[in-house]
């Protein structure tokens, strides 16, 4: 098996670190190693090796270095800005179809005597900002809305949610990341107050991450010891990781801007298109609305997308259904799941995400995977009628 | 490598399963290890009865840790595929309703024919294997004399488990490698051991895979307070055989056939349960001595050596898992009936169990007594 051609369509898991931004971090595991914190030569080097990052993501964001603050990754990032800001007895907006970070930090919060809303989403997992305004009650804290669904890939009305929060004076929270490097933005626009991004699903390595907090946003730490991060995040600095997400950062800027995110929508939509003219009864969730470029979220009908995931696995292809649980088996996706979707379809819905790694070959060789792979399933599946098979 | 036909492992994170992997990779083979997550163990812990952490065996992360392990130790890829539902549906349903319904059930029986060989066996064939083979102790054959699939019991006898297995179709057997048949346990131990599987000394399983502690009675209650269900009453009365009302008892889930403990009612001589009615709620208690009957009628049988057979056949007959099969004559009274008559009366025939018919060593067929 070892002579498989191994195609990669599950970015939004995590992306390959790209091999400039591996270059980049590089020198700071060995040759330039100081803590950021030392006063001599060695933490001098480092420290403006940090600040340059910091320059470099908030480019990204459309904000100023002061306000970026490096965590261990997305689920940090929000769970900074969620428990940074969200005391007993307040009430935090959510939604339906948030990251577990984002869901589970929800939970906790009611287990903290907090009250929290989940708003619904409609049949194109779209939040609606008017279900947001309507959630709003005189202790609400923070709304956190995601910017672009992992799983559809769907974009939310964030500037509109925005003007809700701005209106009614309470912070907002977004979680950008499936967003950053995909669409272009600027958390003025949007007039977020916390916003999150993770390095890992941008090319750069797993374990950093951001979160944006806008200038006199009082956050209580998650974390208590040195006055790191402009004592918002004690620890001493991952300075490889925050250098690589830095570089990745102004690579995912110029890719929105020289038509790099083109690319990848292009052919997304070759894909897209692709398998659902060569596979009947499949349809996209999500596709009635604005998308990230890279992800298409397909149901077919009949099928176990677990065991489609599985079959192509095994032919060399990796794409991802739902969410993992513990032992690594698949549950049916809260998220399609909100979105209305029956528990059989939400099962037999896979998940096609690129990047820009990603070629027209690829894309041309998993076409002559998956509908062959499809038909098999649904040869031996117990759900698929007689006249599907014609 | 990549021509030689691709087979898929049930893989338990046992050692009989690992040890299955480990000697068709050493054969060549092209191989995808498979573990089916069926009950979240975490669904019942807490609640009254159950233990607060989650200590069963089934589905443990424990076992998918100790599985996934095996599969990188020899190289194959693994997954682990989700059948909650089904096995819920098909398995733990059906378990809760035959003791309520004052049978003793034999949830590995159910979970072999709805899970094991038909769901895993499904998405093994989807994702290009065209057979499956777990670490059951059984041999299968072909007997092309008659052009049917053999389903026969294992060399080590004390570990067979074709009693569990007798509701395989042709279609199965056909698709399915049991390549422990042929060994003993200790070797089996001792081939995992020299692939330098960690988990060669690792203990049996014994206990109902979703029970923990083994205790089913905690178990069924503390499954129906999940669903919101009330616990039905079962109690009623504790008979003789000649109908004489002895006593109340507390329900009969809470007994089975054979049971000399826990009737609460003091006579002279030992006092056993004989039968139970489920509809009157009765437990029909008596002496030792009338605990022995000739005559069992087993329902949804599955003949596997032969068609529906059209004359009576003299076969041994076993009616639960720790029972050496006894002589009877066996005949099939309808498409899937048949009617056992022993030589020698046989002690606590138990509805709920399965009966299962053997040929010397071939297991001829099987079905449930009602």
């Amino acid at each position: 098996m070892g002579s498989l051609r191994r195609i990669y369509f599950d970015n939004n898991a995590t992306t390959p670190v790209l091999p400039e931004v591996l270059e980049a971090m590089r020198p700071y595991f060995n040759e330039r190693f100081g803590n950021a914190s030392s006063i001599h030569h060695h933490g001098q080097e480092t420290r403006a090796a940090v600040e340059r990052a910091r320059e470099s993501v908030a480019a990204l964001l459309g904000c100023r270095a002061s306000e970026v603050v490096f965590t261990s990754g997305g689920t940090e990032a929000d769970n900074l800005a969620i428990f940074g800001l969200v005391k007993p007895g307040d009430h935090l907006i959510t939604s339906t179809i948030e990251h577990h970070a984002v869901l589970n930090s929800g939970k906790r919060l009611q287990e903290m005597n907090c009250e929290v809303t989940y708003v619904p989403v409609d049949v194109q997992g779209l939040v609606s900002p008017e279900d947001v305004r309507r959630a709003l009650r005189p202790n609400t804290r923070l709304i956190s809305i995601m910017m672009a669904n992992n799983e559809t890939g769907v974009l939310q009305p964030v500037e509109e949610i925005g003007r809700v929060a701005a209106e009614a004076d309470v912070y907002f929270h977004t979680d950008a990341v499936q967003a950053a490097g995909k669409v272009p933005f600027d958390v003025k626009r949007i007039a977020c107050d916390l916003l999150s991004i993770s390095g890992h699903k941008m090319h750069a390595p797993q374990g950093i991450g951001a979160l944006f907090v806008r200038k006199g946003t009082l956050l209580q730490p998650l974390f208590y010891g040195g006055s790191h991060e402009r004592s918002r995040r004690a620890g001493t600095e991952n300075v490889p990781a925050i250098v690589a997400l830095g570089t990745a950062a102004e690579i995912a800027r110029r890719g929105l801007s020289d038509g790099g995110v083109r690319q990848v929508a292009a052919l997304r939509d070759r894909l897209q298109a692709g398998v659902l003219a060569a596979v009947n009864a499949a349809e996209v969730n999500g596709g009635g609305v604005p998308r990230v470029p890279n992800t298409s979220n397909i149901y077919f009908d009949y099928i176990e997308g677990e065991a489609l995931v599985i079959a192509l696995d095994l032919k060399g292809l990796a794409v991802s259904t739902g969410a993992a649980c513990s032992s690594g088996a698949i549950e049916p996706s809260h998220v399609l799941t909100a979105m209305g979707l029956r528990p059989e379809r939400a099962r037999a819905s896979i998940r096609f995400s690129l990047s820009k790694q990603n070629t027209a070959e690829e894309v041309d060789l998993a076409l002559a995977l998956i509908p062959q792979a499809v038909e098999r399933l649904r040869e031996l599946s117990p759900a698929t009628p007689a006249v599907a098979n014609d | 490598m990549t021509d030689s036909p691709t087979i898929a492992v049930a893989m338990s994170g046992g050692v009989d399963s690992s040890t299955v992997a480990a000697l068709l990779r050493a054969d060549g083979y092209n191989l995808v290890g498979l573990t089916m997550q069926l009950w979240n163990q975490r669904r019942l812990a807490g609640r009254e009865g159950m233990p607060e952490a989650v200590q069963g065996r089934c589905c443990s992360l424990d076992d998918v840790y100790d599985a996934r392990r095996v599969a990188e130790t020899i190289g194959i890829p693994y997954y682990v595929v989700s059948h909650e539902e089904r096995f819920e549906q098909e398995v733990v349903r059906p378990f809760v309703a035959e003791y309520l319904g004052g049978r003793t059930p034999i949830p590995c029986s159910l979970c072999n024919n709805h899970l094991k060989f038909d769901q895993l066996l499904i998405t093994a064939r989807q994702i290009g294997a065209e057979r499956l083979a777990t670490g059951h102790y059984a041999r299968i054959g072909f007997d092309s004399a008659v052009g049917r699939w053999l389903l026969k019991r294992a060399v080590d006898s004390s570990r067979d488990q074709t009693y569990f297995l007798f509701g395989l179709t042709q279609d199965q057997l056909s698709r399915t490698l049991f390549p422990l048949g042929g060994l003993l346990k200790s070797e089996v131990r001792e081939i995992a051991r020299r692939h330098g599987l960690a988990l060669a000394d690792k203990p049996d399983s014994q206990e109902i895979c979703f029970v923990p502690g083994g205790d089913y009675k905690k178990f069924l209650v503390a499954y129906l307070a999940e669903h919101g269900e009330s616990f039905p009453d079962t109690s009623g009365e504790l008979v003789s055989s000649s109908g004489e009302v002895l006593g109340m008892h507390s329900g009969i889930h809470n007994f089975t056939v054979g049971q000399r403990k826990g009737l609460g009612v003091a006579t002279g001589s030992p006092l056993y349960v004989l039968q139970i009615n489920g509809e009157r709620r009765q437990v029909v208690v008596g002496g030792g001595e009338q605990l022995y009957s000739r005559i069992l009628h087993a329902k949804r049988v599955n003949w596997i050596a032969l068609g529906r057979p059209t004359s009576t056949l003299r076969l041994g007959v076993k009616i639960r898992h720790r029972h050496e099969p006894a002589s009877a004559m066996v005949e099939a009274i309808s498409a899937d009936e048949a009617m056992v008559t022993f030589d020698q009366p046989q002690r606590a025939i138990t509805p709920g169990q399965a009966a299962v018919f053997y040929d010397g060593d071939v297991v001829v067929g099987g079905g449930w007594i009602a």
